[in-house]
């Protein structure tokens, strides 16, 4: 078992932090990579990012939001408590080279999976601006653990009750406009990442995103995963799940992941009778 | 042997033929002549001592049988199930003339079964401990079979699967209507008893490397990871929502036992209008898999004709009786989808078979102008697999071939890297339990000399 060894809540417990001690994984994680945890015998593989690890204490950290069956069924664990398995590091870690002005921008979750991105891009010496988003002030995560990584650090809320009312891709325009940027990294919601793929390819500027399909195993072995890039078919656990964000196809994307969504809402539903019953 | 009707069976997960009693086990053993040049020890890849072991089934020596069956080869339960016996021992059974072998299969799975049910448990001897480390990555045929050779000779053992659960193809290939997951259960639970540690969440070449295995002290590696990359026809449309390989399929259904959605928490697919691409035991499989979750109408659609399906005979009479129909000398050139990018069909091309291929099979060839449509709701695409290069990536001093797989000595399993060995499906491609579990035993003779001897 994977101990719980530290937990939060986030914007009022929609979104859960768990540092887990699993240490032949942490001594090998670097930013990008991304672990599969299973709660229980019957529970799902689920794919979350690492947002930190710490070799020395050979812990991992993950971020989630809750949305399904799965997440929810996870958002019960308590520190003491642990996963039944978790495999990884999985997938390349980020590519990290110093190349001068790098913007990141993370949108909901995705900024828990940004955040170490951003730490290590500033380490090696990067000037980091970050854009970070949400719909609205409640449901912005890491605002202070992001502000520390970044160089200089702008907010976006959707409804404008923080920040500059409006989208991330906005502020990411005003930016491009104004300086010298040689990088983008975007990571969020499919939508967000197909438009800040869409700007930073008028101004020809390098783009990486993080691909989220649904997977199974995470070790290239069914397919599941299937992304196109650049009209080519690769698997995101072996071959991302950062790609070159020009080459995304994302219409695809967001088409694979509403497979399951009949039946992932009837497995929900019924496990939230089953939960608010007991 | 008796089975269950095949308008039950196609509609539950329970485990199709249900076994011999006594009485008809000895009724069939009783018809082996005991031949002095046994046919069927010939065609069997480990040599089962096949008149030996029924020898004694006749006799009612049942623990006799399965010691016998077990010097040769440890998964009797699962090999009687599952090899090809029509091309292997039962087409060599000198009966086999006559049209009726001696069912050598059924014999292994009854003995091996009977064992489950009443044997002693009691275990063989292990030799005396040499303090020598062997780390086996997968935990598939090949990889039981050289941990259970391997611990028996005093050594200690340790698998690495990637996987939550120990088996490999035998948990998340081959469905439970054909090989019950409780029999594997079983036989690695057996192997743990003799001492073999199994760590399971292991993906080796991510979590930890061949290298680190030697520094934190093994003395010897194997690697068994299959064959388990999904090969796709590479066709337009090929992402539509409703297209799957036959890995995912399978491994929805039986290892995280979606069949069972929502009392489980993974889902499947459901499709009512089913097309499998292939004609090996993975198309059977999953087409029989489609059945069973609620199809109204499965196809198999192969290239080539009924008579180069390399599927086991059995599993193609079995699918036939369920009801899947087949569509033979037709490929797929185009998936057709609806505007939400679902799948609702594929064009396909009528073949014809030309000069013989490197396989020595007729080529198939396409007849220009025979596009047709095939509605369809979900696809299963089993048309092949090849090496997964997530662990070989990982170990650049070891030698590969033109396709990936690891480069070994097919006698010893030597790899060109010092200390470590590989068999089974990651050196031969996707090929039989037995022969995984064959190449496993013969690496796990050469390991143990290197472990006495040196490389
Ligand atoms: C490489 C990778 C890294 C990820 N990292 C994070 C992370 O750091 N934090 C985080 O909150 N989430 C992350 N995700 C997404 C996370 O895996 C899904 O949110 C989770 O699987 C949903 O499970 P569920 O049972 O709770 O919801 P479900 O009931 O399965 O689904 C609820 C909704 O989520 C969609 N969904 C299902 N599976 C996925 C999936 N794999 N990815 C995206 N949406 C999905 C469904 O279509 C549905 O609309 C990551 C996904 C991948 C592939
Ligand atoms: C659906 C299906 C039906 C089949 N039916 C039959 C049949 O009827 N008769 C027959 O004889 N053969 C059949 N086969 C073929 C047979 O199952 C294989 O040839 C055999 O299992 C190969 O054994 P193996 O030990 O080489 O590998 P596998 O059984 O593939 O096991 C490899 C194991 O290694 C693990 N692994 C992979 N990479 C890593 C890594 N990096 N680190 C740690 N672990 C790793 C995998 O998770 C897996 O558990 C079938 C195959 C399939 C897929
Ligand atoms: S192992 Fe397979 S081939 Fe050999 S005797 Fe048994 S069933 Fe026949
Ligand atoms: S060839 Fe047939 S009859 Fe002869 S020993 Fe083998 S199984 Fe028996
Ligand atoms: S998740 Fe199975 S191949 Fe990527």
């Amino acid at each position: 078992m994977f101990k719980i060894v530290r937990r939060e809540e986030m914007t009022g417990g929609t979104v859960i932090l768990n540092e887990i001690a699993a240490p032949l994984i942490a001594r090998k994680a670097k930013p990008g990579q991304f672990v599969i945890l299973k709660a229980n015998e019957d529970g799902e593989r689920v794919p979350l990012t690492m947002a930190d690890s710490d070799p020395e204490k050979g812990t991992i950290t993950v971020i989630y939001m809750v949305v399904g069956k799965s997440t929810a069924l996870f958002k019960t664990l308590a520190v003491g408590d642990g996963y039944q398995d978790i495999i990884g590091p999985l997938g390349k870690p980020t590519h990290l080279e110093k190349v001068g002005t790098v913007v990141c921008v993370g949108g909901g979750t995705g900024i828990a999976v940004l955040h170490p991105i951003t730490r290590a891009l500033k380490e090696i010496g990067n000037h980091v601006i970050s854009i970070i988003g949400a719909r609205t002030k409640d449901l912005l995560i890491l605002e202070n653990q992001m502000r520390k990584v970044s160089h200089d650090l702008r907010i976006s809320t959707d409804d404008g009750s923080y920040g500059h009312h409006g989208f991330v891709t906005e502020v990411l325009k005003e930016i491009l406009e104004n300086e010298d940027v040689k990088q983008v990294v975007a990571i969020g919601p499919v939508p967000m990442m197909k438009f800040v793929s869409k700007i930073t390819a008028e101004y020809h500027i390098p783009t990486f995103v993080s691909l989220n399909p649904i997977m199974v195993d995470g070790t290239g072995m069914c397919g599941g995963c299937r992304v196109s890039i650049d009209g080519k078919t690769k698997f995101a656990c072996v071959d991302g799940p950062e790609f070159d964000g020009h080459k995304v196809d994302y219409d695809e994307l967001m088409r694979r992941l509403q497979a399951y969504c009949d039946e992932e809402t009837e497995c929900y539903e019924d496990y939230c009778t089953i939960r608010d019953a007991g | 042997m008796p089975e269950q009707k095949p308008e039950i069976r196609k509609r539950n997960f329970n485990e199709v033929p249900l076994g011999y009693t006594f009485e008809l086990a000895q009724k069939e053993a009783s018809r082996c002549l005991q031949c002095k040049k046994p046919g069927c020890v010939e065609g069997c890849p480990v040599a089962v001592d096949i008149p030996g072991f029924i020898n004694f089934i006749t006799k009612g020596d049942m623990t006799g049988s399965i010691r016998n069956l077990w010097s040769r080869n440890s998964l009797p339960a699962v090999c009687g199930r599952v090899c090809p016996q029509e091309i292997q021992c039962e087409q060599r059974c000198i009966l086999a003339k006559r049209g009726d072998p001696v069912a050598v299969g059924h014999l292994e799975r009854f003995s091996a079964d009977y064992e489950r049910a009443y044997g002693t448990g009691e275990l063989p001897p292990n030799a005396p401990a040499t303090g020598k480390k062997v780390a086996v990555i997968g935990s598939g045929p090949s990889g039981l079979t050289v941990s259970g050779d391997l611990v028996a000779l005093g050594h200690r053992v340790t698998v690495l699967e990637a996987f939550h659960k120990p088996g490999g193809v035998l948990v998340y290939g081959i469905p439970e209507f054909r090989l019950p997951k409780e029999i594997v259960t079983q036989e690695v639970h057996f192997l743990e008893r003799l001492g073999v540690e199994v760590k399971c969440n292991m993906v080796a070449g991510n979590t930890v490397s061949i290298d680190e295995l030697f520094e934190s002290g093994y003395d010897a590696v194997y690697i068994g990871v299959g064959a388990g990359l999904p090969r796709f026809m590479i066709i337009p449309g090929e992402n539509l929502v409703g297209i799957l390989s036959a890995n995912e399929y399978l491994t929805r259904a039986n290892l995280m036992k979606a069949y069972k959605f929502p009392e489980v928490d993974t889902p499947i697919p459901h499709g009512k209008n089913v097309v499998v691409l292939g004609a090996g035991n993975v198309a059977m499989d999953s087409a029989r898999t489609a059945l069973r979750l609620g199809a109204d109408k499965v196809r198999i659609v192969y290239r080539r004709s009924r008579k180069e399906m390399p599927a086991r005979i059995a599993e193609i009479h079995h699918a036939e009786e369920e009801g899947i129909e087949f569509f033979f000398l037709t490929t797929p050139v185009k998936y057709l989808g609806d505007e939400k990018g679902r799948l609702t069909g594929m064009a396909c091309l009528k073949m014809e078979l030309g000069e013989p291929d490197e396989s020595g099979r007729q080529r198939p060839i396409p007849i220009p102008g025979s596009e047709f449509e095939l509605q369809c709701d979900f696809c299963v695409v089993a048309v092949g697999s090849g090496a997964n290069p997530l662990l070989t990536n990982a170990t650049k001093d070891m030698k590969l071939n033109q396709w990936g797989y690891i480069v070994a000595d097919p006698e010893t399993g030597k790899t060109t890297k010092k200390g470590v060995w590989a068999g089974g499906d990651i050196v031969t491609g996707a090929a039989t339990v037995i022969l995984a579990m064959g190449a496993g035993r013969k690496a796990a003779d050469s390991i143990h000399k290197y472990l006495t001897w040196g490389w």
